[in-house]
């Protein structure tokens, strides 16, 4: 549960990033202005990718996926043990939401970064799943995979 | 389903194609055939794919009536692409690929597209169409997927 609600605060913080903005920037109406913004969220998207070694977009919450393709990213992190991990809700934040899909040149929702570097979207998380590889790039993250113990204890 | 798919390191998310799955999975595939007016968007993306890739095979699949969507949408996809043009490069310039190739669609009328892309030899080691997850109904009160579906109409 406390991992739970740190996902979940990860997700307000990084929305505060946001939100901390004065704001007169999101008010003015020249186009000077918006790509100011538009600017600034890319900076910011830039941080908080970086803030922590796993990162996702997706469509609700850990705790309540609102979408099929990023509850398989969730479920998928769960089954390999990973619980400490930033997950920013991107229907809170439509800038986010678009933002982070110019940010990675990426059409579509999820996204999963690991180490700053963009991974791909659920169906690149599935198929490393399966191959095993997301065991060992978990790996070079210092984050070491349930799946390891799973094998171990079935040995 | 998802659950149960993904308890094995192995999981069975993958469909083999059995004949009776393959001549399912291959209703939705109409290779060469004329333009659908009351299907443009899959026709669209059947086009751009053949034109980018020159894919050994494709699959284009309307998974649109699996989500929140009214019926007849053309809203959510998934496509199998199998070409030698994917021969040495990484899933994510794989599926870069195929974004790019779907640039226009995916900016205006298309919400999800999930995508396999696999080497001729890949495929022919394990022809298995993968399954999308079950829908958790997020599209329903989506503003950005009622604009995209009525791109889709107009």
């Amino acid at each position: 549960m406390n991992t739970l609600i740190r996902t979940t605060a990860r997700c307000f913080r990084g929305g505060a990033v946001l939100f901390n903005k004065p704001q007169v920037d999101r008010h003015l109406p020249c186009a000077s202005a918006r790509l100011l913004c538009s600017a600034d969220i890319q900076k910011n998207l830039a941080e908080m990718v970086k803030k922590d070694k796993v990162v996702v977009f997706i469509k609700g919450t850990p705790a309540q996926p609102m979408c099929g393709f990023s509850n398989a990213v969730v479920q998928i992190l769960r089954m390999h043990g990973v619980d400490d991990y930033a997950s920013y809700n991107v229907l809170d934040d439509q800038d986010i939401r678009q933002g982070v899909k110019t940010f990675s040149n990426w059409p579509t929702i999820p996204q999963v970064f690991f180490n700053g570097e963009f991974v791909g979207g659920c169906d690149i998380l599935l198929q490393m799943h399966q191959s095993g590889d997301l065991v060992d790039e978990l790996n070079k993250l210092g984050i070491r995979s349930a799946l390891l113990d799973a094998e171990q204890e079935s040995k | 389903m998802l659950s149960s798919a993904l308890r094995t390191a192995r999981p069975l998310l993958l469909r083999p194609l059995t004949s009776s799955s393959r001549s399912l999975a291959l209703s939705h595939h109409r290779p060469q055939m004329a333009p659908d007016p009351t299907r443009p968007v899959e026709t669209s993306i059947r086009a751009k794919l053949t034109e980018a890739l020159q894919p050994a095979h494709l699959e284009v699949l309307n998974e649109s009536h699996m989500h929140a969507v009214p019926p007849g949408s053309e809203s959510h996809f998934r496509v199998l692409v199998v070409s030698e043009r994917f021969e040495g490069l990484p899933l994510l310039q794989r599926h870069r690929l195929v974004n790019e190739a779907l640039r226009d669609e995916l900016s205006s009328r298309v919400h999800a597209l999930a995508i396999q892309a696999k080497t001729p030899q890949q495929w022919d080691s394990n022809p298995a169409l993968a399954k999308s997850p079950a829908c958790m109904g997020g599209s329903k009160h989506d503003e950005t997927v009622a604009d995209k579906l009525k791109a889709g109409r107009d």
